[in-house]
């Protein structure tokens, strides 16, 4: 049955993608298909990273309501960006253009992350509504540390700190498309290696343990792969807040299953075909000026304050 | 009372010292001899100073207001929807209605505001008490959804600027003429210590509070409505200013406890200090510029709250 589902979904990506090559292209073709096809690909490869982080994120906390987004990680690494900038005097700090500043920011990511959300996740004894909350609050402190840093910088520029809160799915960072493929692709296949350990840690810590899997080795891999998907994404397009939660809980919906083997393909898929789809219907069909993040996170709240609500009746 | 009177004496302190601070050089000396240096205190600094205090003192008053209402000591105006509530309406008027006075935009901020607050008092009140996080995490997120349709409302009509405005709080903009009706603030938070002992009692309960002989309704209507009309005010003044509800009240109950009649107005003093003096470290940081204090709340107002997150319990749980 999933496989079924499956073909469906790839199915509707393989429209959505092609509606968004084509619909409102006049002129050269040769153009339009190169200008477009970058933006397809960068849009593809953020929305499997974002499925992938949160699916692995919500695996090892065991729960469907945390996100990397919610937790502060995408607001982390601006942050990390910003401070590169501040430090070492890097030029254009609000996005991310060198491939040096790259590597130095995704490492920087890397670490932090594994350091801050490792001390959260292997706690003696975790309370998942406070560790919401604590990721929530560290998201406001990182947004404001990045606004007082970048208004250190540059006190007159106002527009540039509100521009940036907002993932720009219009405007790719398509220069550093050949090295996030690479890098997206080698922590996607090591995602991909882990999806029978990710099925046995879904399972719970004592399950985990039973079936002799080293639960905190599987977290930090885990985390590791996360900082680093989460990283490229966010250089790409900026934070994205609720998106991962969005479609992976549309995933849940549509193929439930615990095997991430179907899990992850199938969120991924959901991923691209809402990015891409819903990019082409808001940029091409309805010429709305609200970026797509935006409505996502109306949709995607919406959705979170449903998901709780719903989870008390059971 | 010893450490209320140290208090007063810091604020009046600090008062004085952000009285001074600007880009204009301004001694104390100067105020004898020099008319332009009393001209510069009564039309820029003095509206400053009378602004943040009022905001941070109503604010402080207001988020211990809305944690009785809601019973919860995790949320505050500002990120549970008042706040964003408030902006919605006001962007509304300035839309449809945009010759509309500023009294207009403040009874339509406090509508919305108001709505928003209840309709988060509804949510939270099918919410497990047992959950106090969960309180704090819907009303975030809830806050949040307002938010995104205030952004969306600004980005369609291209006023992403003035949300700007807004949405960040500063008071850079202060001057003679145009805080002026931030006084209302100060009245409602006046009002609310008026009847303080009955948030007290609210603060217990529905079925606390009626035994009590309570009239629960018209209090936590009262409640709403002072909460509403502080957000709205502060909104439409000097923008949404982060934490103040939420870390003053908590700090001084654990030093003080809850009575109320007794600890409001050592909440609003907390709650002046705070801003003022994230005020004036905004306007030092990077002189002659200024960072929005909002932004200098948030640094210190997270890292504060994550302390009280994970401060150990002082008594058994």
């Amino acid at each position: 049955m999933p496989r079924r589902r499956l073909i469906v979904l790839a199915v509707l990506f393989v429209a959505s993608a092609v509606a968004y090559m084509t619909i409102g292209a006049r002129g050269n073709w040769g153009f339009v298909l190169e200008f477009r096809g970058a933006k397809l690909a960068a849009l593809c490869l953020v929305a499997v990273a974002l499925s992938t982080s949160t699916v692995l994120f919500q695996t090892i906390t065991q729960n469907r309501i945390l996100t990397p987004s919610i937790m502060g990680f995408d607001e982390l690494f601006v942050l990390i960006v910003a401070m590169g900038v501040f430090v070492f005097g890097m030029t254009d700090y609000l996005v991310v253009t060198s491939w040096v500043q790259f590597v130095v920011s995704l490492v920087l990511m890397t670490g932090a992350s594994l350091l801050l959300f490792g001390t959260l996740l292997l706690q003696e004894r975790p309370d998942l509504m406070r560790m919401i909350l604590t990721g929530l609050v560290l998201t406001v402190l990182f947004r404001s540390l990045r606004t007082l840093l970048v208004r250190m910088l540059d006190p007159n520029e106002f527009s540039v700190v509100q521009v940036s809160s907002y993932a720009r799915f219009h405007q790719i960072e398509t220069g550093l498309l050949a090295i996030a493929a690479a890098t997206i692709g080698a922590a996607l296949i090591g995602a991909w290696a882990m999806r029978h350990r990710l099925d046995v840690l879904s399972l719970g810590r004592e399950a985990a343990i039973n079936l002799g899997e080293d639960v905190r080795r599987g977290t930090l891999q885990a985390l590791f792969l996360i900082g680093v998907l989460v990283s490229v994404a966010t250089a790409l397009v900026g934070p994205t807040a609720f998106l991962g939660l969005l479609v992976v809980s549309i995933a849940h919906a549509v193929t439930p299953t615990g095997r991430h083997a179907v899990l992850l393909v199938s969120a991924a898929l959901i991923s691209a075909t809402t990015l891409v789809g819903g990019q082409a219907l808001l940029e091409r069909v309805f010429g709305l000026v609200t970026p797509l993040t935006v409505v996502i996170d109306l949709a995607g709240g919406v959705l979170f304050l449903v998901l709780v609500m719903k989870g008390l009746k059971r | 009372m010893g450490r209320l009177l140290l208090g007063l004496v810091a604020l009046v302190a600090l008062s004085l010292v952000s009285l001074f601070i600007g880009v204009i050089d301004l001694r104390p000396g100067a105020l004898l001899q020099d008319p332009e240096a009393l001209q510069l205190i009564a039309v820029s600094r003095a509206p400053r100073l009378f602004a943040v205090l009022i905001t941070g003192a109503s604010l402080a008053v207001a988020g211990t207001v809305l944690q009785m209402l809601v019973r919860n000591r995790f949320v505050e105006p500002m990120t549970v929807g008042s706040g964003e509530g408030a902006a919605l309406g006001i962007l509304l008027v300035t839309l449809y209605a945009p010759a509309a006075s500023l009294f207009a935009k403040i009874a339509m901020g406090s509508a919305t505001a108001f709505a928003s607050t209840a309709g988060f008092l509804l949510i939270a009140r099918r919410l497990p008490p047992t959950q106090p996080y969960m309180v704090a995490l819907v009303g975030l997120v809830y806050g949040g959804v307002i938010g995104a349709g205030v952004t969306f409302v600004a980005y369609q009509n291209d006023l992403l600027q003035m949300i700007g405005v807004w949405i960040t709080g500063e008071f850079s903009g202060v001057l003679q003429g145009r805080y002026e009706t931030l006084w209302l603030a100060a009245v409602a938070a006046v009002l609310c210590f008026v009847v303080a002992d009955q948030f007290s009692i609210l603060g217990l309960g529905h079925a606390a509070s009626i035994n009590l002989g309570l009239n629960y309704r018209q209090v936590m209507l009262f409640g709403l409505l002072a909460v509403s009309l502080v957000s709205a005010l502060t909104v439409v003044s000097v923008g949404i200013i982060p934490f103040v509800g939420l870390i003053v009240p908590n700090i001084v109950s654990r030093m003080m406890g809850d009575n109320l009649r007794r600890t409001l107005p050592v909440i609003a003093m907390t709650g002046a200090g705070l801003v003022l003096l994230s005020d004036i470290v905004a306007r030092v940081l990077r002189y002659p510029f200024e960072m929005p204090s909002a932004t200098v709340l948030g640094v210190v107002g997270a890292v504060v709250f994550i302390w009280l997150l994970y401060r150990p319990a002082r008594h058994a749980p």
